[in-house]
């Protein structure tokens, strides 16, 4: 066993364990606790996997931000110590055994495809990314350049068609920008204090 | 390198059902956003797989970047109406959000 | 870390001599435990260290003398008499408490701040993970150590405890952006993440230190300490622990050894963004007096291409690492300065200080070190006041790159097209003249920066990356 599948396995199973925690897990915090190791696995799945600009920005905003304010919601929202709100124990079986259901599903189309005669030669006989834009996981300078709206690994390997250059990601990179000023500005406006409706409501 | 593949879409498959599944059962509002992630987690485990192991290339990790930011704004949006929500009822449990004019 | 990872392990695989052919095709994970093992040292003497700096520094500043019994004149081994203070105590957990998290909120602290070290290069190629994107990657890593404090506050049980991750958690969450923008503003002037890189490009007199680059990377400096300072939720900006509202905030509950891992994990946190700053602004491991950097830097590149004798290399990176150090334990014994003679700001004021000041501050400084070279370029004709920053990457870079953009070019029909910068349709196409021709490209690319801060960072990176690549075809 090699050292890359031996931390693949351990990773994964962190992933797939803690994810399994998150579920069976009562208490919010302890939820955001597992969810933490879990998206942390992750991350270390795509460090794996030769995506280390992916890897950092999945630490960075997903573990770093969204759950830090996640937790910050369970502080604000809690009315006791240690919230629990339970759910019934035939919701909880049906869901487990729906959702094993569909895991066998997944599991079985999964392992359905014949990955080596696809047409088109689906998967790479070695990565893509290899020896020619991003050697050894150093992704950040495609990946960077991609989303300026230029695309070094198509262009410039003779994928593409040869005198139509790609475009790259510049215009969904412009609309993802917006759209976060737009929800910085309306998750602002929702989250302000509402003292006066607050008084009539109670 | 199918073999690996393959580990990886299941790894991504069993975040994608956990997710789905803590959507459906938690009852906290909270709870059922940390089941959106991960489900979003399991599509990202997917993308970056394929963007290793097939011809997607630099693709599928720009996919998962484009997830990562929109989940970040996702949560924050979702937190800010859960958090206005708690103002209005006293409560998170989501069962209880059952009129339209709170 | 010592030498570079690949090189240890290429050695074990390839080595004949007896006590070691049994490790052949295991190299990786050999070097991967002496690395580590190499930065566990490192975080376990840096507190060790800075414990006692702190208690010697604030007793002077007190008119007191500080430690002075354990261990001779200075009383140094005061640190190792309170780990042992420490051993001994009681590990209580409070019967409120969440005994799961709460047993396990101080090892997410330690390991988050100990993990930072990981791409923190001490001297040239003496990291343990080159990353491209290695700045991206340690503030990433130091932004979970809120994680472990937010945990432990909740978890105890206690409502000191609870205010104080909840103070942590808004405080965090605030500082995390102008200290992001801060560090950005030298890479803006550097064109590249990699760590190593830019503390490489700053080799020479202190002029060429990113902190005299432009005076937006001068003002920049001090606002990244301050807000760096705040991210270890140091005083005057340590809300989360403050004794008097507080009683010991989030650490409330704890005693013994998990109570010492958050103070190893806040002092390690402190060298690690101290040096930070001394690689994007202080030069990194480069002394600022430019003929002995030049002697250490051709020692080190003779040593690099064989010529030259190993140990001369080694010589010089011991050298830089101490310089490292030195700048970054300056940086430590300034926060510790500024702990006593600051009075604590109270939580509003923190928040203020951050959202009204700190981030507006940092954004203009942003703004202003992207315009900076296009200002300077239409005044003088020049982007920078000394010669381009890429033109001081080592040559042992430029040489990997060079490897890489040729194994780029063979996958190519044109070699011409392969430059990505001619994908510019600013770009003067003219080979011959590519080291005049370097600053024009850079303008050209710079002001794109302020809206899309990490994409043309790489662009021009790349840009000072083919330039140099093209200086070696010309040789």
């Amino acid at each position: 066993m090699s050292g890359h599948s031996l931390l693949f396995t351990f990773f994964a199973l962190a992933t797939c364990l803690s994810a399994v925690a998150v579920v069976i897990s009562q208490t919010v915090v302890r939820m955001a606790f597992w969810l933490i190791i879990s998206l942390g696995s992750t991350a270390a799945l795509f460090f794996l996997a030769d995506a280390d600009f992916v890897g950092a920005a999945q630490l960075l905003i997903y573990v770093g931000g969204t759950l830090v304010l996640l937790v910050f919601g369970v502080m604000l929202t809690a009315s006791g110590p240690y919230l629990k709100i339970e759910t019934s124990p035939g919701e909880t079986i049906i869901a487990g055994m729906i959702g094993l259901l569909f895991l066998f599903i997944v599991y079985a189309s999964i392992s359905g495809v014949d990955w080596k005669s696809t047409p088109g030669d689906a998967v790479a006989t070695d990565s893509p990314l290899d020896n020619r834009s991003g050697a050894d996981g150093q992704t950040l300078r495609p990946v960077g350049l991609s989303l300026l709206g230029l695309r070094p690994d198509k262009d410039l390997s003779g994928g593409g068609d040869g005198d139509q250059p790609s475009t790259g990601y510049l215009l969904p990179f412009e609309i993802v920008s917006v759209h976060l000023l737009v929800v910085l500005i309306g998750a602002a406006y929702l989250a302000r204090a509402k003292r006066t409706q607050q008084a009539s409501a109670s | 390198m199918a073999a690996e593949l393959h580990s990886y879409l299941m790894v991504g498959a069993v975040l994608f059902v956990c997710g789905v599944i803590c959507m459906a059962t938690k009852r906290n509002g909270i709870g059922v956003l940390m089941g959106v992630e991960l489900v979003l987690n399991g599509a990202n485990v997917n993308f970056v797989a394929f963007s290793r192991y097939t011809k997607l290339g630099l693709d599928g990790q720009i996919f998962s970047l484009f997830i990562i930011v929109l989940a970040a704004a996702e949560a924050a949006v979702a937190l800010a109406i859960a958090l206005n929500f708690y103002n209005n009822h006293l409560t998170i449990d989501v069962d209880r959000a059952n009129k339209l004019k709170g | 870390m010592l030498l570079a990872a690949q090189s240890i392990a290429e050695f074990i695989d390839s080595t004949d001599a007896w006590p070691l052919t049994w490790l052949n095709g295991y190299g990786i994970v050999v070097a991967a435990v002496i690395h580590a093992l190499l930065l566990i040292h490192i975080f376990a003497i840096s507190p060790f260290a800075f414990i006692w700096l702190e208690r010697k520094v604030s007793g002077r500043i007190q008119d007191r003398l500080g430690p002075t019994r354990v261990g001779g004149l200075f009383g140094w081994l005061q640190s190792l008499a309170d780990g042992i203070k420490l051993i001994q105590k009681e590990d209580l957990c409070p019967p409120a408490a969440d005994s799961m998290l709460f047993r396990s909120a101080p090892y997410i602290v330690c390991v988050s701040s100990f993990a930072a070290f990981m791409v923190l290069p001490f001297s040239h190629t003496w990291v343990a993970v080159a990353a491209d994107c290695g700045l991206f990657i340690l503030l990433a890593i130091l932004s979970l150590e809120v994680f472990g404090i937010i945990m432990a506050g909740y978890s105890s049980g206690s409502k000191w405890s609870l205010f104080g991750g909840m103070r942590e958690a808004a405080q965090m969450v605030s500082y995390e952006i102008p200290l992001a923008l801060c560090a950005l503003i030298p890479v803006i002037s550097a064109g590249s993440l990699n760590l190593g890189e830019i503390g490489g490009m700053q080799r020479g007199w202190l002029s060429n230190w990113f902190m005299f680059h432009d005076p937006f990377t001068f003002i920049a400096f001090f606002v990244y300490f301050v807000v760096a300072t705040a991210s270890c939720k140091r005083a005057p900006f340590d809300l989360a622990e403050a004794e008097s509202e507080l009683v010991g905030g989030f650490h409330t509950e704890y005693s013994g050894m998990r109570w010492s891992f958050f103070f190893m994990g806040e002092y390690a946190s402190m060298f690690a963004v101290c040096g930070v700053a001394a690689v994007l602004f202080l030069g990194g491991w480069n002394s600022g007096i430019g003929p002995l950097d030049d002697l250490l830097y051709s020692w080190r590149a003779s040593s690099l291409s064989g010529e030259g004798s190993w140990a001369a290399g080694y010589l010089a990176n011991v050298l830089g690492a101490v310089i490292f150090a030195s700048k970054a334990s300056f940086g430590v014994f300034v926060q510790v300065w500024l702990r006593w003679t600051l009075p604590r700001l109270r939580i509003d004021q923190v928040m203020t200080t951050c959202l009204k000041y700190l981030v507006p501050i940092s954004c203009f400084l942003f703004l202003g070190a992207t315009v900076w070279p296009l200002a300077l370029q239409l005044r003088t004709g020049r982007t920078t006041w000394t010669a381009p920053v890429g033109d001081r990457l080592s040559s042992s870079v430029v040489e990997l790159r060079a490897e890489r953009d040729k194994s780029d070019v063979a996958a190519v029909p044109s070699p011409q097209a392969a430059e990505p910068e001619d994908l510019k349709p600013e770009t003067p196409e003219a080979p011959a003249e590519a080291v005049p021709s370097h600053a024009p490209e850079s303008a050209a690319v710079e002001p794109e920066s302020g809206r899309d801060s990490s994409g043309s960072v790489n662009a021009a990176s790349s840009e000072v990356l083919a330039g140099a690549t093209k200086k070696e075809v010309q040789q």
